[in-house]
């Protein structure tokens, strides 16, 4: 029963945010405040839910710790997304094979 | 009907980017929920860092108006998309086409949309977009959740860094550029932290830890460092 209705909820905080001011709002948000705090919040969000989650991923902490590292540092170096997983996780599954 | 195919010809390298981000997506949920709850929950949000944070609370089995707020704080940044692209959409397309498709809207599929050069999107080309990544999305999510046990452990593990490794991959390259992201992104690892390790205040519900560090960070960015919006931006996510 509570995944039926967590399901339910999931897809209606999912629907209404992206479909509500698509039918009613009809001219430009000018608010330069509002408009920052939407443009922040997918970047706060990502932070949070990958730090220090991304430390624990594994059942090992330094297998963990160098595979945030590798992702970080492909994506310093302007790497495409794609290329920032695949890498990533084939050295860490490498590493991990071969050490852990 | 040429405006439904040019739809779907922009949308493929976003339909195979969601397949494979999927099945990282599938292969972690199943740890705590059954493949078809995945697979709906894909089906049914389309997005990865809302769904990411809800099955997180799922494992924890945190409350429902906690899922609720913390889902839809994520997904609030999808009005802006929906605002910006209501601008754009042909004046003639009824509101219940709109209730259709509003819920294809994505980062990348936004990020598409509002880059086409003709002045007006049609309602056609709208769910020519959507088509391919929702079906991406979707079979992705039921092929990795299935097929999750047929892997070593090492493979499951090594796939649950793929989520995170996308993540990175958003936030760091505009890090890079934005003094204002890179200090939203700052003060919102340190709040998280302090929620994670610090005594006590670690106690706190599981969905105000991403709640609170989101918001207060937020509104750091948006005071201190206000955006100037000399077009539109696409932030993409």
């Amino acid at each position: 029963m509570y995944n039926i209705i967590v399901v339910i909820i999931m897809a209606l905080v999912s629907y209404i945010p992206r479909v509500l001011p698509l039918i009613f709002i009809k001219t430009q948000i000018k608010n330069k405040f509002i408009k920052s705090f939407l443009y922040y919040i997918p970047y706060a969000v990502l932070a949070c839910l990958t730090f220090p989650a991304i430390f624990y991923f594994s059942s090992n902490l330094y297998l963990s710790i160098i595979g945030a590292c590798v992702a970080f540092t492909l994506s310093l170096f302007n790497q495409k997304m794609y290329l920032v997983v695949l890498i990533s996780v084939v050295v860490v599954f490498g590493l991990s094979y071969l050490f852990f | 009907m040429k405006d439904f195919a040019l739809g779907i010809k922009k949308s493929i390298p976003v339909g195979i980017a969601y397949l494979a981000v999927s099945f990282a997506f599938g292969v972690m949920a199943v740890s705590g929920i059954t493949p078809l709850m995945a697979t709906i929950i894909s089906l049914t949000n389309l997005t990865s860092s809302g769904q990411f944070a809800g099955v997180r609370l799922i494992f924890e089995a945190a409350s429902y108006i906690e899922i609720a707020i913390t889902v839809f704080l994520i997904n609030l940044r999808y009005s802006l998309m929906s605002i910006s692209l209501s601008q754009k959409l042909d004046e003639t397309i009824p509101s219940w086409k709109k209730m259709i498709f509003g819920f294809g809207i994505t980062d990348e599929l936004y990020a598409i949309a509002i880059s086409e050069e003709k002045r007006r999107l049609s309602s056609a080309y709208m769910f020519g977009l959507m088509i391919l990544p929702i079906v991406g999305w979707t079979l992705g999510t039921l092929l990795g959740s299935i097929s999750s046990t047929l892997f070593s452990d090492r493979i499951v593990e090594a796939l649950n860094l793929a989520l995170y490794a996308m993540f990175i991959a958003i936030i760091v390259p505009d890090a890079k550029r934005s003094i204002g992201v890179f200090i939203v992104i700052i003060v919102s690892i340190a709040l998280s932290c302090v929620f994670e390790y610090v005594p006590y205040v670690s106690n706190i519900n599981p969905g105000l830890k991403i709640i609170i560090p989101t918001i207060t960070a937020t509104l750091v960015g948006a005071i201190f460092f206000p955006k100037k919006f000399e077009e539109e931006e696409t932030c993409d996510v």
